[in-house]
């Protein structure tokens, strides 16, 4: 042995020399040394770098037992002790880039090792794994084998290195994270320059670029509300006095759930806001304002409604992110659908 | 309106029998300040601690910082229409005492301030720890409401900062700079080839401890209106908001307000610069219609070609930055955004609680969801508790060795979208 780094290739069957689509079926196997692809992968890594073996996966194989095959694959990565774990590139092959994709965000997680692979930028695998795994952009198909596989290789010896990586510089799919620096000028100098070339016309980049935003189509009306079961839920922050499950002011990790059983209304004795970012005097006087109880019972009682649900669920929607309030909510609504909720009032604030 | 500023340098901050400038050290009286603080009725307790840059000292929970400032000559004086009587500022001579700060804190209102470390990781992300800061610890009166203790708090900030600023007022300044702003029709005339820019400074109004005064007025009760510049840095601008503390401007930061001196920094050479427009941030759908529609439309009736669109805070307000670009932007005035982030502590979040592709120019200060560990200091003035139920901070965010583990939201300033500081974000 040497003091090499220790690689380990990801391959399909195509890749890896095994066969076509009547060879997608087979399932995981290893090969000591570099396979197909690999000559060049390790030509590019160098000296500093050995590719001690590779695993070989059969595209419907792994599509078909996904955790199953990825159990098996990393288990005979893990067998080679890898420093580092290259997979693909895929190109625009979409059934070996998720197969890529999922090899490695399972090795950065188990084994604790930089991964990298390579796709062409609407390849699935990218969407499904950007988030957890530097995915080199590539052509979308092999014929940019010879412009990927350098690509993959720098970034990925970067990574071992410990070395600060960007999509700009090294050529990745923006993972999508956010990551804080200090720059050089302040934010107002910089807003300053940024409107300069904006009004020259001159080229600028925007230190964020807007994301797309998620719309949500309604669902049709309930045809009969005498008859529907509604359930409050608030991001107001209401929850029983003394916020028994400690949800936080600002940039709340969890939801609550707390019950409505004979509960006509809300007081200042029994309920109050856990939320920081607005005047809580006029919710704690009265968390009525916030989580509407009392006029809920009333509909109760009028018929208009035909049962108020007799739990609520409440957050911190300040400072809360949206990948998190969108957890808490698609669990909130699985409850309801379970409780055969048919309508909800959703409060904010 | 020509004002100067005359800068007078201050190096520390000690306690004396005197409350003086002397060789570049402001001396307080200590005595003399609580005495001032306690003609409040509403407040029993003032302790006041002093803090230097570099010492292993916190300051939790945080409510304002203040510059202290005195009108020399002009009319008015700081902080017009909150101390004195209400007249108009921004002309004249005023001098400042450049280094050093006042600084509120005591249990305020509930679970919403931040935290200055002088030192240690902390103090990177503050530019306030490299103040010389008196700090005003004011405990309120048994069974205050809480609009009164905020109140109170607020104005015995203010008032410190002027009995401070009182010391500079015979001190020959290190430094004098003039800030003149011309009557609209000779600022035209000025720079008649030049693009024309104003600044639409947003100010934070949704109520509690999230509210912002302008000569006194509540800025919630206003319709958007201009300003200049140095009514600005007189202190017609005052912060009553704390809340998530990253991203609240405090009164240091309106009176060097830096969007303001950076574009006066480059006025006549890439634009004129025309003025300031400020608004709001109401918490009803109308009023941020109401609001916005108004600004596009004070900005539009300047004829301007573009902004800078400065936000105070999150969430909510993220769609009055919205409103506020999309309608500039639609009568074709080029905007730029200044901005922070709430990406979550992974950074994997989306940023903001509202998106148009219209902001295709936005600065940001950083992600404040950033998680951060601030050793134990050796002195903590006011309650370290407070870390467990700040915005920012969480059940658990004190240790027992007195370490806090919380989100860069805690931290006063931090990200704050004057653009005051030099914290950023990328993508990776």
């Amino acid at each position: 042995m040497n003091d090499k780094l220790r690689v380990v290739h990801y391959l399909n069957q195509f890749f890896g020399q095994i066969g076509g689509e009547d060879k997608a079926g087979i399932t995981p196997i290893d090969k000591p040394g570099h396979v197909g692809p690999g000559m060049a992968l390790a030509a590019a890594l160098g000296d500093a770098a050995q590719i001690v073996g590779t695993v070989i996966c059969g595209d419907t194989y792994f599509g078909e037992n996904m955790d199953k095959a990825t159990d098996e694959v990393v288990e005979l990565i893990s067998k080679y002790q890898p420093d580092l774990v290259i997979a693909g590139p895929a190109f625009n092959a979409g059934r070996y880039g998720t197969a890529c994709g999922a090899v490695c965000a399972a090795v950065a997680e188990r084994l604790k090792v930089p991964v990298v692979s390579g796709m062409y930028p609407e390849n699935p695998g990218v969407d499904m794994f950007r988030s957890k795994v530097y995915i080199v952009e590539t052509g979308d198909s092999a014929a940019g084998m010879r412009q990927a596989v350098p690509k993959m290789a720098a970034l990925a010896l970067k990574l071992v290195a410990g070395q600060a990586v960007s999509p700009a510089v090294d050529g990745y799919v923006s993972r999508g994270i956010r990551e804080n620096y200090f720059a050089e000028t302040t934010g107002a100098a910089r807003a300053v320059e940024m409107l300069v070339k904006k009004l020259k016309g001159d080229a600028f980049t925007t230190e964020y670029p807007m994301p797309k935003f998620d719309r949500v189509e309604p669902n049709a009306p309930i045809a009969d509300m005498s008859k529907a079961t509604i359930a409050l839920v608030t991001s107001g922050g209401i929850v029983p006095k003394g916020n028994p499950d400690h949800i936080e002011s600002s940039s709340a990790s969890k939801f609550g759930r707390y019950s409505l059983e004979g509960v006509d209304t809300l007081t200042a004795d029994s309920h109050q806001t856990a939320h920081g970012g607005y005047d809580p005097v006029y919710a704690n006087q009265n968390p009525n304002r916030v989580l509407p109880v009392d006029v809920m019972r009333d509909l109760e009682r009028e018929g208009v409604i035909g049962k108020l649900h007799n739990t609520f669920y409440a957050t911190v929607g300040n400072g809360t992110s949206v990948a998190n309030a969108k957890k808490y909510a698609a669990a909130i609504a699985n409850e309801l659908v379970e409780a055969k909720v048919q309508g909800v009032v959703l409060t904010s604030t | 309106m020509r004002l100067e500023l005359g800068r007078i340098n201050i190096s520390d901050v000690q306690f004396g029998p005197a409350t003086e400038v002397r060789g570049g050290v402001l001396y307080v009286n200590r005595e003399a300040v609580q005495a001032l603080v306690l003609e409040d009725e509403r407040l029993v307790k003032a302790d006041i601690e002093l803090a230097r840059p570099g010492e292993e000292v916190r300051i939790i929970p945080v409510k304002d910082v203040i510059e202290p400032r005195v009108k020399v000559s002009g009319s008015g004086q700081v902080f017009p229409g909150v101390l004195g009587k209400v007249d108009t500022v921004g002309d004249g001579r005023t001098n400042v005492l450049s280094g050093a700060a006042v600084v509120t804190t005591g249990r305020i209102v509930g679970f919403q301030e931040g935290i200055i470390d002088m030192s240690g990781p902390g103090a990177e992300y503050t530019p306030f720890s490299k103040l010389n800061s008196v700090v005003l610890v004011a405990e309120p009166v048994e069974g205050l409401a809480q609009h009164e203790h905020e109140a109170a708090i607020r104005k015995a900030g203010l008032r410190l900062a002027a009995y401070l600023g009182e010391a500079a007022r015979n001190v020959e300044p290190d430094s004098v700079e003039t800030y003149e702003y011309l009557p609209l029709p000779q600022q035209l005339a000025a720079y008649p080839d030049l693009p024309k820019v104003v600044y639409v400074y947003m100010l934070q109004s949704q109520g509690l401890l999230h509210d912002t005064y302008v000569y006194g007025v509540d800025a919630k009760r206003i319709l958007p209106t201009l300003i200049s510049p140095t009514e600005v840095m007189d202190g017609a601008i005052v912060s009553g908001n704390c809340v998530s503390a990253c991203d609240k401007n405090t009164t240091y930061h309106h009176q060097n307000s830096p969007v303001i001196h950076e574009l006066l920094k480059r006025h006549g050479v890439d634009y004129n610069f025309l003025g300031v427009v400020i608004t709001n941030e109401n918490v009803t759908l109308a009023d941020k219609e109401r609001s916005s529609s108004y600004t596009a439309k004070l900005v539009e009736m300047l004829g301007a070609d573009g902004a800078i669109v400065s936000e105070e805070g999150f969430g909510n307000p993220d769609a009055d930055l919205i409103m506020n670009c999309t309608k500039l932007e639609r009568k074709g005035i080029r905007t730029t955004l200044v901005t922070d982030e709430y990406a979550g502590r992974d950074g994997a979040s989306q940023s903001l609680a509202d998106a148009n592709p219209l902001a295709d120019a936005v600065v940001t200060a950083g992600n404040a969801n950033q998680v951060i560990v601030l050793p134990p200091m050796k002195r903590v003035i006011g309650h370290p508790s407070a870390a467990n139920v700040i915005a920012g901070g969480w059940d658990g965010s004190l240790a027992a060795d007195g370490s806090i583990t919380a989100e860069i939201q805690v931290i006063t300033g931090c990200t704050n979208e004057l653009g005051f500081s030099y914290l950023t974000a990328r993508e990776v």
